[in-house]
């Protein structure tokens, strides 16, 4: 697993329902490209990002295929619309076979 | 929605950036929280009548990366500071968090920096790697690298929207003038002086972007350019670098004055750190 990943996730605590909200995403990662060396000369192994999901109360409502040419510390912005309370679970797979998740909590106010 | 004020500040950000051909009037504000990126000149500085943050000279997309801690970048490198903060490390076993059990003690420590301390003069960096010989047993870290960065933009940070105030008189006083010195000293192949470029010539345009006056009330500051926290000594040291000089050394005495000089030009300004710029 790589060091230091950290997922961070910016969702609205509440919202009325039907309303479309914005979640921003970022997760801190080196996205190790594979091809560089560590001080001794080994190859220091691939770790990218290459998948990217959020779903909410079980349905998705997106899903990104991440290519390797995109930077470290990977940051998603999108809309969704929040028909009930429930969680938004968002899920990033790594290369490596790491999975990094985290959730929010919304309410309807 | 907050999205989409956001949105609508951004377009007036970047038409305004679009228009002034140096500070525009924008605003920043962060979270709600206005940042004071305009004051008059301290009085020592007689070529200037306005003293502007580098935040103003900025596209308005780099100005409203600054406007929101999510999308600031540098709160990644701020976290890893919060960790670092944490961690025990060094003979005592003894993190920063020991003694310090709450960083927020720390506001109202960077608007004072560089300070005299018993005829020497210190920066947070200093102060930072004192702790860590002397109470913690640790090996002292690189004066602009990545975990110094990290912890001193962690602890400026407690003290984000506080005036600048650097005492430049009494012990302070024969290091603010060598500060002084060294900014108008014209040094390196193309013979040019800090003031060249950041006194006479801020707003203009330099290649593709616009001088700023050189404030470092926003350091450590991330940088689109490198993608990572960047102190003021490093910045110093490209900018030699830049004029075709032999820059001093990073954390050494020139350096130490030079900063003394540059926070107390900036001497009403918010503390900003962590600033965006590009």
């Amino acid at each position: 697993m790589a060091n230091d990943v950290k997922p961070r996730v910016k969702v609205p605590k509440s919202a009325a329902a039907g309303d479309v909200i914005t979640i921003k995403t970022l997760i801190s990662h080196q996205m190790e490209s594979g091809v560089r060396k560590d001080g001794d000369g080994n190859i220091i192994p691939r770790s990218i990002i290459n998948r990217f999901v959020a779903d909410f109360n079980g349905q998705n409502i997106i899903d990104v295929t991440l290519e390797p040419a995109i930077s470290t510390n990977p940051y998603f912005q999108f809309d969704a619309m929040v028909p009930e309370a429930g969680e938004f679970k968002f899920t990033w797979y790594d290369d490596d076979g790491s999975v990094y998740e985290t959730s929010k909590k919304i309410k309807i106010a | 929605m907050e999205f989409k004020t956001l949105l609508t500040s951004a377009a007036i950000v970047a038409l305004s950036a679009g228009f002034a051909s140096a500070q525009d009037d924008a605003v920043l504000t962060v979270d709600g929280e206005v940042i004071k990126t305009r004051a008059a000149a301290p009085a020592f500085t007689e070529n200037l009548d306005t003293v502007y943050s580098g935040w103003h000279f900025r596209s308005g997309e780099t100005q409203v990366l600054q406007m929101d801690d999510f999308e600031n970048p540098a709160f990644v490198f701020v976290d890893q500071g919060v960790d670092l903060f944490d961690k025990v490390d060094g003979s005592e076993g003894k993190a920063c968090a020991s003694c310090h059990e709450d960083v927020s003690d720390f506001a109202g420590l960077r608007p004072t920096l560089p300070r005299v301390e018993n005829g020497e003069l210190v920066t947070m960096e200093d102060l930072v790697n004192e702790c860590r010989t002397d109470r913690m047993g640790a090996e002292p870290w690189k004066y602009s690298g990545s975990q110094m960065t990290a912890v001193t933009a962690l602890i400026g940070l407690q003290s984000r929207g506080m005036s600048i105030n650097v005492a430049v008189d009494g012990d302070a006083a024969p290091f603010f003038e060598r500060g002084k010195d060294l900014y108008y000293q014209r040094v390196g192949q193309l013979d040019m002086a800090c003031s060249n470029c950041h006194e006479d010539n801020y707003g203009v345009m330099i290649r593709a972007d616009h001088l700023s006056q050189g404030q470092i009330n926003g350091f450590p500051t991330y940088r689109l350019k490198n993608a990572k926290l960047n102190s003021a000594h490093g910045r110093f040291k490209g900018c030699m670098e830049n004029i075709r000089a032999t820059p001093f050394k990073v954390g050494g005495d020139e350096f130490k004055a030079l900063e003394l000089y540059l926070a107390a030009r900036g001497n009403g300004l918010s503390v900003e750190t962590p600033s965006v710029r590009n």
